[in-house]
């Protein structure tokens, strides 16, 4: 590790330790196990870290799980071990919050690809000794929701009271609900689609090619080359960052403000509030993101789409569906728009499933379901409620909403 | 009017009463759809199936026939389309079951005729500037949209203000004495 910009950093090699030594609850599967995934391959061994809030009760039927986003990971209600920040849902579990650690335990996995403590791009690969890299196979939703399945089986829980999640999480739990129908009583997609758009692929194809574009990326094998594509993956985290935020809440935030400074310096400096926070959003990105798992968690979102898996038709994903559904999307999200939701509602009104669905008016954009939302909180706070009780969790009758 | 047992749509159900009661008392497999965000709240805390929607334009997407019942409860009069609406109703629903203020009563007649004022009365309590009713009715304007579209009226009741049935009397007679109607439809 020496001073060049491309090299390993301090703050790479903290974040490393969290790929093989994570600061969570971890389950190995032996190489005789192996994960089959939707590309044909199979993964093997695989490790998945976990992290879990309150209390499983008696007859395990509380278990609500939680599925992180893109660059989230299963930190969502503690101190992140390498930041320091609460976890990114800390608005919505804990005790006395909409998912109430006090009623409910709590399970949020990293999935696989990631880079906290499942396996992923940045894992030893058993076979050559050395991390992965390019040769980790391409994931799909689908492979990570298998691998939580698998999870659950270990635990021995066979049905979820709850799954949620937003963004690439509430992809999840739609590939949760249509994939394994039998063990999700209820369902909460936020923010979220049925299948990334063109202008979604579009986005994420930029971010990739910022950082492949990096001359330390060194073809995906900068691990081994005691690099670091920090400068790629930043630009990338910034283009993506943009689209997180709406129009409006940025213009609120920064309008042409300058940063600093009375006027423009006519150069390249970062002249204006925007762009020094977004230099910010990424530079503090990298320190706790792996480049490789940014290309391949990504991919998995494009290569989302149910209705293509079940015959080009939505509905069909869900047929003879007996889970509660609770959808909800935001005014201002323009990443994945009101429509989106909609969509996914006219298909489960189609086969007669029990659905609600609710658009909250927020100005916050795409990221809004991870702020303080009073909206979306009583609606997630009612309907896991309502769901323990039709389910009959113990306790859950004299619970008010 | 509501089978036991059966699949209901409450269109415009507001803080989710009737599907509770529905529910409740007839075992009824309920819906509903909302436009205002505090009524779907509502309902999706007490673990209601609702989903924010306009009645104007959201019915075309359920499929034919998906309900036994499709209801709308003192809805009818705040849409842009009623008769669109209605026709709606006819197709999700096997039947479907419309309850509105009857602008034929004495008492809308009596303030329109005497006072020169638009009525203000227990089921119209709104000013004729703040009120969300733009497609008022009375019974008999009711009857003749069914007949336009083609809609058969299987039962007929007739309420005062506070939801007493009253005794059966001609048509005339119904659209004096009648502050609600409830519909039943079927085509």
């Amino acid at each position: 590790m020496n001073d060049s910009p491309g090299a390993e950093s301090f703050a790479d090699t903290k974040r490393r330790e969290q790929i093989t030594n994570p600061q969570s609850q971890i389950v190995h599967y032996p190489a005789d196990e192996p994960l089959p995934l939707d590309c044909g391959g199979a993964l093997a061994p695989l490790s998945i870290a976990y992290q879990t809030y309150g209390t499983l009760n008696a007859d395990k039927s509380n278990l609500v799980l939680v599925c992180h986003a893109l660059t989230g990971d299963q930190h969502a209600a503690n101190l992140h071990p390498l930041t320091g920040k609460p976890g990114w849902w800390d608005t919505m579990v804990g005790s006395g919050k909409p998912i109430d650690t006090d009623r409910y335990f709590v399970l949020c996995p990293n999935v696989i690809g990631g880079c906290m403590g499942t396996t992923g791009p940045s894992s030893m690969n058993p076979e050559t000794g050395r991390p992965y890299g390019p040769d980790f196979p391409v994931i799909t939703v689908r492979d990570m929701v298998r691998a939580q399945a698998r999870l659950l089986d270990h635990l021995g829980i066979d049905q979820v009271l709850c799954v949620l999640g937003g963004s690439m999480g509430g992809m999840q739990v739609l590939e949760w609900a249509a994939t394994y129908k039998d063990r999700v009583f209820s369902a909460v997609p936020i923010a979220c689609a049925a299948r990334h758009s063109s202008q979604n692929i579009a986005f994420h194809e930029v971010g990739r090619q910022a950082v492949m574009a990096d001359p330390d990326w060194c073809q995906g094998r900068y691990l081994e080359e005691g690099r670091s594509p920090r400068k790629g993956l930043a630009v990338a985290r910034m283009a993506a960052h943009i689209t997180y935020l709406s129009d409006a809440a940025l213009h609120d935030k920064f309008g042409r403000n300058l940063q600093d400074r009375d006027k423009v310096t006519f150069g390249f400096d970062a002249d204006f509030q925007v762009e020094s926070y977004l230099r910010h959003q990424g530079m503090t990105f990298v320190d706790r993101f792996d480049a490789n798992s940014y290309l391949y968690i990504t991919r998995a979102m494009d290569y989302f789409d149910i209705a293509a898996d079940h015959g080009g038709v939505l509905a069909n994903a869900f047929a003879g569906t007996k889970t509660r559904f609770c959808l909800v999307s935001f005014t201002s999200d323009w990443l994945f728009p009101t429509e989106e939701s909609r969509e996914v509602v006219h298909a489960l009104n189609a086969v007669a499933a029990k659905v609600s669905f609710v658009e909250i008016k927020s100005n916050k954009g795409h990221d809004a379901f991870l702020l303080q939302e009073p909206e979306l909180f009583d609606t997630v706070r009612g309907f896991l409620t309502a769901a323990a009780r039709r389910r009959g969790v113990e306790g859950a009758q004299g619970w008010l909403p | 009017m509501v089978k036991p047992g059966s699949r209901v749509l409450d269109i415009g159900c507001g803080d989710g009463t009737l599907l509770r009661l529905l529910a409740e008392k007839r075992d009824v497999d309920g819906r509903g759809i909302e436009l205002s965000q505090a009524g779907v709240n509502s309902c999706v805390t007490q673990g209601l199936a609702v989903i924010q929607g306009d009645a104007d334009t959201d019915l075309e997407y359920y499929p034919d026939l998906a309900f036994d019942y499709a209801i709308l409860s003192q809805t009818i009069q705040a849409t842009y389309s009623p008769r669109h609406v209605l026709e709606q109703l006819l197709r999700i629903g096997k039947h479907a079951v419309v309850s509105f203020p009857n602008f034929g009563h004495w008492k809308v007649r009596a303030q329109l005729m005497f006072g020169g004022k638009m009525p203000r009365t227990p089921n119209l309590p709104e000013s004729w500037s703040d009120t969300p009713n733009i497609h008022l009715c009375t019974i008999k304007d009711f009857l003749d949209l069914c007949d336009d579209i083609g809609a058969k009226v299987e039962r007929a009741v007739v309420l005062n203000a506070s939801g007493t049935k009253l005794v059966s009397m001609p048509l005339f007679a119904q659209n004096l004495f009648g502050e609600q109607a409830v519909f039943l439809l079927s085509r």
